[in-house]
């Protein structure tokens, strides 16, 4: 298998300093702003775009935690379930900017299944979607508003982010399969 | 992650592992109940069928709502009012449920194994909803999904079950599942009510609650079915109280966070006094909300099974 990393830990903390001022511009500020972040990875760059825009605007930004196991369209097909675990908004939503975060975007189910879900909490004024990676092929009518990186993979590669808290380094790896 | 099985019969089966998933997955379950809309789409289109050979309210229930929140759609059939009073037998009728469109049977019956003959012939999922004296496995998952969450763990921990240990499918579903996940279960009951070959399941028996109690970690106190009395196991309803019901006095030696456990319906004054069925010490009624989170993880756990392998 090849390995090659396209972002360093200096790129990626560039991205996340560069995604939170989109997401500032975007909204016009942090007044309604909520962060949810998608478990596992989204919820870890939810916490690092946080910290990024709360050292900007100096108030608190709430940030909840989605697991959308119980809102996916294709539990009849997987063999093995995916283990369901908690989903952690412990705020209103009601009439906020909700920023949906992922790390990885590609068919656009998962984001559905999100959007179904936050829908259950109550009604947002809008949801915007920030991703670290966006590698196309979309399945779903469904693009992100702030996008870290694009990449554009060949049939037998596939892209991966890593990061600190899960993965002991911070990098977004494009694996190849030697043919 | 996934149950290696089609049915949920009894926790003898199980491996700890596997315990340990269902578990796992009623903690998000439970945690729908705190949303303004506790239902999630995850079992959409799938048909749960709840067929009660012997009366239930709460187990019932609690399977529908479990199923409802699941978004499944369930029909209930009650054998007072089908044609099993016309003498169907059970695997006709089992087939016959199939061949509507069943996905999951859950079913009580009166005779040990039945829920065991009837998964042989039918492909959908069976789930035992107690059967005869052997086993009740969903009401063992929340008992023990509720000790976790009261104590933060289960092994090493000294469980007490009161009562008539004889003819207790919760009882036996209780002791298999303890024994599995590393706790020490011990049994306190009239010697009548006490199966012989008990200490073959590693158990230790008790015949006063007095003896054991300053011990005890948890205690789950059985319903004493006051049928049992006219087989002549115990002489009276009063005197069964007198030495095994629990009471503050019974109690008196008991370390303070002691869990008061007891599967329901209650014979308040018969097997619990009142004041101890509503002391902050019990946990009886969260038993009853565990246990549609348990029941939703095990059909969750148990639907699907496709061959697909999973995309993001």
């Amino acid at each position: 298998m090849n390995k090659n990393i396209i972002s360093d830990k200096n790129e990626i903390s560039r991205i996340i300093k560069r995604l939170s001022a989109e997401i500032l511009e975007d909204l016009k500020g942090s007044k309604d702003l909520v962060l949810i972040g998608i478990r596992t990875k989204g919820v870890y760059i939810a916490k690092r775009i946080r910290k990024e825009i709360e050292k900007q605007e100096k108030r608190k930004v709430p940030l909840g935690i989605l697991d959308i196991t119980l809102y996916r369209d294709d539990i009849e097909r997987i063999t093995e379930h995916p283990k369901a675990k908690e989903t952690i908004i412990d705020f209103n939503i009601e009439n906020k900017d909700i920023v949906l975060v992922d790390d990885v975007i590609w068919t656009g189910r998962t984001v559905r299944a999100a959007i179904d879900e936050i829908m259950d909490f109550g009604r947002p004024r809008r949801i915007k979607l920030c991703v670290l990676v966006d590698r196309g092929e979309r399945e779903l009518p469904i693009e992100p508003n702030y996008v870290g990186k694009k990449v554009v993979l060949r049939k037998n590669e596939w892209v991966e982010v890593y990061l600190k808290e899960t993965d002991g380094m911070d990098g977004i790896v494009i694996l190849s399969k030697r043919r | 992650m996934k149950l290696k099985r089609k049915d949920l019969l009894g926790l003898e089966e199980l491996s700890r592992e596997e315990i340990e998933l269902i578990l796992d997955t009623a903690i998000p379950m439970k945690e729908l109940f705190t949303r303004t809309v506790k239902k999630v789409p995850t079992l959409r289109g799938k048909t749960v069928v709840i067929l009660f050979y012997e009366p239930s309210t709460r187990t019932r229930v609690s399977f529908e709502l479990a199923a409802k929140r699941l978004s499944a759609d369930t029909v209930n059939i009650s054998t007072s009012a089908s044609s099993v009073v016309k003498g169907e037998s059970l695997i006709d009728t089992a087939k016959t449920i199939q061949a509507l469109g069943a996905d999951f049977i859950v079913i009580r019956h009166p005779n040990s194994g039945a829920p065991h003959i009837l998964s042989k012939y039918v492909s959908c999922s069976v789930i035992n909803a107690g059967d005869g004296m052997h086993e009740h496995p969903t009401q063992g998952l929340l008992d023990l999904f509720t000790i976790r969450e009261k104590k933060g763990r289960i092994e090493g921990l000294k469980v007490g079950i009161v009562g008539d240990i004889l003819h207790s499918r919760v009882a036996r579903s209780n002791i298999w599942g303890l024994k599995k996940m590393g706790a020490e279960v011990y049994v306190i009951g009239p010697a009548t009510l006490i199966p012989k070959d008990i200490e073959s399941l590693e158990v230790k028996v008790y015949y006063k609650i007095e003896d054991v109690i300053d011990k005890l970690d948890v205690i789950n106190i059985l319903r004493i079915q006051r049928e049992r009395q006219k087989e002549h196991l115990f002489p009276s309803l009063e005197e069964y109280s007198e030495i095994f019901g629990v009471n503050f006095e019974k109690l008196k030696k008991a370390r303070k966070d002691l869990l008061i456990m007891h599967p329901g319906p209650m014979n308040r004054g018969v097997e619990i006094s009142g004041d101890v069925a509503d002391s902050k010490n019990s946990t009886i009624l969260e038993q009853v909300t565990n246990g549609v989170a348990v029941r939703m993880a095990v059909l969750y756990l148990l639907s699907g099974g496709g061959e697909i392998e999973t995309s993001t």
